[in-house]
């Protein structure tokens, strides 16, 4: 019988954290199957079909980063990182591996939560048939239909690199895109080494899109790592 | 009464040779008057014994010529195959010093230990091959005639007529661990040798029958066994010296040889070295340069060098000095060192300057004092008549050259004389005939002041002749009236002479002054610039430039890395610089500390002269100088120069080398201080929040009957702040580590100033949510290179410190500010500000604000701040400002242009 709750597979090795999760998620209304190795995970993944995965980078067997690349093989199932590499570039290497979200260790239960809720919602939007075409946050509204940005009702006016930027954010709201992932996607894999083409590009959509491009509400920096566009 | 104990000097010398030798592998010699007295055979023979008594021995190179009772000696004992190289075409063999170094077997046979390597050989000398050998620990058996040992080579050449190419030093000889004579009566020999049991090269023929006349092979059966016997007692009386059993100590000889540029140099070395071995004294061999040498030709240059080696090769020392007269150079050195006997040559020349101021073995002679002098005759000129040919018509080349130097000279010296005639004309109504005299002599002193001695010379006798014939009557003819007038030109010529000489030595000297001058200011220039830095690479490229420029050669200094290998100088290199140096050649001088390449006798195949760069016996480094002309590197008094440069680089990098490590000390003792601090803030604002933790989760995991709903949940929450207190301090604690093993990389890239500032804001907002945060910052968008994670960081923890030291309700603004080649940051706030006199200690690893203050902190904030922007090039600072409040700054320079982006299609 399907039950109605979610299923979080958590693949992590430290016993204390699972059992820590298990209780906290199981209150919140999840149903939790636990693996402590990678390759366990993989198979658990495979076996149980999960809604979403936590996932810590340092396991005995395989390294985090691989699992996620393994799993992203076959499966789509959002992935989100737990993790006490705080550095950048960790960030970025499981993020360009298709990792969804990345929390670092130590973390409060609530801010795992709001991440899963996040990671859950996206999932449906994605599998909407159709999807929905419109995306509202704020005063700002973006008709993809219709290539039309308005803000507080007025049309804003974006040059074509603008929009694809924008565009690709809102596909992804909520995640954090890396910086290689938006250059390539919205410049071509030719400009992925030119990283301040995007800078700019996010600081003129700023100062189009924001009441104080120095404190972003909506086109958030995740200062080494990439951009997110909020949705909370 | 004479003096029992032995001479400190020498044992010195044997304890030094015996810590040398601990290590090393034991030589064996098997010695004899010539080929076919069965050397190859005993050394056999002895191996098969060593092998019977379970020792490891090996073949390397034995040459058995077909014999076959040496061949069947030869079986079951391990072969070393040989190394095939080719040279121009022919293939040839060669012992394979590599293989044997690897195979590292405890005895190896290697024949021949005088002959001379195919080119393109690691050594051009098979004893040095065997050098190595026994530096590796390995023992070596070999064979030796006694004809080609150096010092007797041309004694032999003499008896013999033939005389060999392959020599080997007798300092090889001497040192072997065991020497055996292998004996065999002349008939015998010659019966064997009708036989056909003696090997002989095919081309040899006619030669080598001639040399085998029984009246040779007595002569170097003597040779062979005096020789050997010489060696027997060295033997015993360093047993007895060993013992102290000496009665009586001669005072000990020390012997001078003279040599000069002439052919019987080789001659006169080896004779001081035969007299030195009777004697049993050290000896050296001098060389003066004096400022004519200086012009000789190449070729002569070139053997004066030969002849100092061979001195070197036959185990003298050899000193070149420069002066202006040889006899009192010698004598000088002579007394300075103590010398008891000088050698030298025999004088050649007969003529007037001979009989006029001697010979300069005359002139040694008489101020020798109580110093031996001995006087060596030519030598027969039939062995070197071959050598005597090929310098001979590279002379012809080198006088050619200095005489086309020297004819505009002696034209001058026609040309004044003839000058001084037409003003005596000119004069002669007017004046007396003596001041006719004195303008001829003026003209002669200007000749000798610009052109030196021949044309002056010749200038003093014309002007004489001149002077007969145009003003002493009869006019117009040589013949002369008055007797008096000869008295005037015998008085006129001997004063020109005189003056010519006289200003001809001012001159010399005044060359002499010039050439050393030269010398001198070329090695301050480098001296003066290499002590002004400490760094090693400028210093490789002063020494690079300043090595180039005075030798035309292009130059490399190569310096080992932390494993010892030698390395190409990394980063930049001058125009002069050598590139692609043989770093295996490099490898060998640096190991072995001595100069190899071109010019040496190791690996002389190379273009490259590598010389270490030593202080004291230790190699720190490698000179390569490939220069434009070799042979202008070799003659003495470049070499020598060449080595004092050499030993100013040494000691510069030595000095380099010691200062980065005291740094690293220092460093070291720095660290250690800080990382003590750091154990303690650490141990400090872990346990705090952890007594808490404990503390309140223990009384949740087991509450008391009484504990309310609300009181456990603020337990909970007080376990929960502590736990994030801590988690802070280890991720500041964590970064700080980083920065300072320098593990964090600043990586700096174009960024809009304001996602920094916002990034900052945004990560921070719970904590900031208690306060007005305001921000300042250029309407445009303005692009800045800095590492956007770590600036973030600095913004971060300096809103963090205004947000724990200020109360809820205040005010917080970050402001940036683009200067022409700076930006600015600040963070001000309208709090209580800073304690006076805290703006600077504020800064200080782990310092804290207020020590006992509640919001705690490890004060690793700003000493993560201040480490960030140091690695930016930046500066940052507090000030209170004056309205209240404090006030925390940074800059980062700037420059450059932020990249082009192409515009948007």
């Amino acid at each position: 019988m399907s039950s109605s709750r979610p299923v979080v597979l958590v693949i992590e090795d430290e016993p204390q954290i699972r059992r820590f999760l298990h209780t906290s998620l199981d209150a919140e209304g999840f149903d939790v199957e636990e693996a402590g190795s990678g390759k366990d995970g993989l198979v658990m993944a495979a076996n149980c079909r999960p809604e979403v995965v936590i996932l810590d980078l340092g396991l005995p067997d395989l390294d985090g980063v691989e699992v996620i690349r393994r799993l992203r093989e076959w499966c789509a199932v959002p992935v989100i990182v737990l993790s006490a590499r705080a550095q950048e570039k960790d960030k970025v290497a499981a993020l360009d591996a298709g990792a969804d979200d990345y929390v670092v260790k130590p973390f409060g239960i609530g801010e795992l939560l709001a991440r899963l809720r996040v990671a859950l919602r996206r999932e449906a939007h994605v599998g909407e048939p159709g999807g929905t075409s419109v995306f509202e946050a704020g005063d700002l509204k973006l008709d993809l239909a219709a290539r039309r940005v308005t803000r507080s009702g007025f049309e804003v006016h974006l040059t074509p690199t603008e929009y694809r930027l924008l565009a690709e954010l809102v596909k992804h709201a909520g995640k954090v895109l890396t910086q290689r992932h938006l250059l390539r996607e919205v410049w071509g894999p030719g400009y992925v080494e030119r990283p301040h083409y995007l800078r700019v590009h996010m600081a003129n959509l700023r100062q189009k899109l924001e009441d104080d491009p120095a404190r972003p509400r909506l086109l958030r920096t995740e200062t080494g790592v990439g951009y997110r566009l909020a949705t909370e | 009464m004479p003096n029992i104990r032995p001479d400190p000097d020498a044992l010195l010398a044997r304890v030094q040779r015996e810590e040398a030798e601990s290590g090393r592998g034991k030589l064996k010699i098997f010695f004899g008057a010539s080929a076919g007295v069965g050397k190859t055979f005993a050394m056999l023979t002895a191996a098969r014994a060593e092998k019977a008594k379970g020792a490891d021995v090996v073949l390397g190179v034995v040459e058995t010529h077909g014999r076959p009772d040496t061949a069947a000696l030869a079986e079951g004992i391990e072969r070393l195959p040989l190394r095939a190289l080719a040279h121009k075409g022919a293939k040839l063999e060669e012992f394979d010093l590599d293989a044997a170094l690897a195979r590292k077997p405890r005895l190896i046979l290697v024949d021949e230990l005088a002959h001379a390597n195919a080119p393109g050989s690691r050594h051009p000398k098979r004893w040095q091959d065997i050098d190595e050998l026994l530096g590796a620990g390995i023992d070596v058996c070999t064979t030796l005639n006694v004809q080609h040992l150096e010092s007797l080579n041309d004694v032999v050449g003499q008896v013999t007529g033939i005389r060999v190419r392959e020599t080997l030093p007798d300092k090889v000889f001497e040192r072997a661990d065991e020497v055996e004579l292998v004996d065999l009566p002349p008939d015998d020999l010659i019966e064997r040798l009708h036989q056909g049991k003696v090997y002989l090269p095919e081309q040899a023929g006619r030669a080598a029958e001639n040399f085998f006349r029984k009246g040779n092979l007595i002569a170097l059966r003597e040779l062979a066994l005096r020789r050997t016997a010489e060696r027997v007692d060295a033997q015993m009386r360093d047993y007895r010296d060993e013992k102290g059993i000496r009665a009586a100590w001669p005072v000990a000889e020390r012997l001078l040889v003279a040599v000069g540029p002439g052919e019987e140099g080789e001659h006169l070395v080896r004779a001081a070295r035969r007299l030195a071995a009777g004697l049993e004294a050290q000896w050296t061999a001098l060389y003066v340069e004096t400022p004519p040498l200086l012009r000789l030709p190449e070729a002569e240059r070139d053997r004066i060098l030969r002849t100092l080696r061979l001195a070197e090769e036959l185990g003298g020392k050899s000193v070149v000095v420069g002066g202006g007269d040889v006899a009192a150079e010698v004598l000088g050195f002579a007394h300075a060192q103590n010398v008891t006997r000088i050698v030298i040559g025999r004088p050649k020349r007969k003529g007037w300057r001979m009989w006029l101021v001697g010979s300069t073995a005359d002139r040694i002679v008489a101020g020798a004092g109580d110093v031996n002098v001995e006087l060596v005759g030519a030598e027969s000129k039939q062995a070197t008549l071959a050598a005597g040919v090929i310098v001979r018509s590279r002379d012809v080349l080198g006088v050619e050259r200095a005489r086309k130097r020297r004819w505009p000279g002696y034209v001058a010296g026609i040309v004044v004389p003839a000058a001084v005639t037409l003003i005596g004309v000119a004069m002669q109504p007017s004046f007396a005939l003596t001041n006719i005299v004195m303008v001829y002599l003026a003209g002669v002193v200007a000749v000798a002041l610009f052109l030196g001695r021949g044309p002056s010379a010749l200038s003093a006798v014309l002007s004489v002749a001149a002077f007969d014939f145009f003003f002493v009557p009869p006019y117009f003819s040589f013949a002369v009236s008055d007797t008096e007038y000869l008295l005037t030109f015998a008085v006129m010529l001997a004063v020109g002479l005189t003056i010519s000489t006289l200003a001809a030595r001012v001159r010399l000297q005044a060359r002499i002054a010039g050439y050393r001058e030269q010398r001198t200011s070329a090695l301050y220039d480098m001296s003066r610039e290499l002590a002004a830095t400490d760094s090693i690479d400028s210093i490789v490229r002063i020494a690079v430039e300043h090595v180039s420029q005075v030798f035309a050669s292009q130059v490399a200094v190569l310096l080992p890395d932390a494993t010892g290998r030698v390395r190409h100088p990394r980063g930049h290199s001058v125009s002069a610089s050598l590139r692609g140096a043989d770093l295996g050649v490099a490898q060998w001088v640096f190991d072995h500390g001595q100069p190899a390449g071109s010019g040496t006798d190791t690996l002389a195949g190379s273009d490259t002269h590598f010389v270490p760069l030593a202080v004291g016996a230790k190699a720190i480094g490698v000179l390569a100088l490939l220069p434009a002309n070799p042979r202008r590197i070799f003659v003495p008094e470049q070499r020598r120069l060449l080595e004092t440069f050499v030993g100013q680089i040494a000691v510069a990098i030595q000095r380099a080398l010691l200062a980065e490590e005291a740094r690293d000390a220092q460093l070291a003792a720095e660290t250690e201080a800080i990382r003590n601090a750091l154990l303690a803030a650490i141990s400090h604002e872990l346990r705090t929040p952890l007594a808490t933790i404990v503390g309140a989760s223990s009384s949740l995991a087991d509450p008391p009957a009484s504990m309310t709903e609300p009181a456990r949940r603020e337990l909970a929450q007080t376990i929960a702040e502590e736990a994030r207190r801590m988690s802070e301090v280890v991720g500041k604690v964590l970064d700080l580590a980083r920065l300072q093993a320098g593990a964090t990389r600043v990586n700096a890239e174009w960024h809009p100033l304001e996602e920094v500032v916002g990034g900052a804001i945004s990560r921070l907002s719970d904590r900031l949510a208690g306060h007005k945060v305001t921000t300042r910052l250029p309407r445009e968008t303005v692009l800045a290179r800095f590492d956007a994670v770590l600036i973030e960081q600095v913004l971060m923890n300096l809103l963090e410190n205004a947000a724990k030291y200020t109360p809820p309700g205040c005010r917080i603004e970050i402001a940036v500010e683009p200067r022409r080649d700076e930006i600015e940051f600040t963070v001000a706030d309208d709090g209580p500000g800073l304690p006076p006199g805290e703006e600077k200690k504020v800064f200080e690893k782990f310092h804290r604000g207020a020590p006992e203050s509640a919001p705690g902190g490890a004060g690793l904030g700003l000493a993560i701040c201040s480490a960030i922007v140091a690695a930016h090039g930046g500066a940052i600072w507090a000030e209170n400002i004056p309205a209240g409040g404090a006030m925390f700054r940074f800059t980062l320079p700037q420059s450059g242009e932020p990249p082009l982006m192409e515009p948007e299609r």
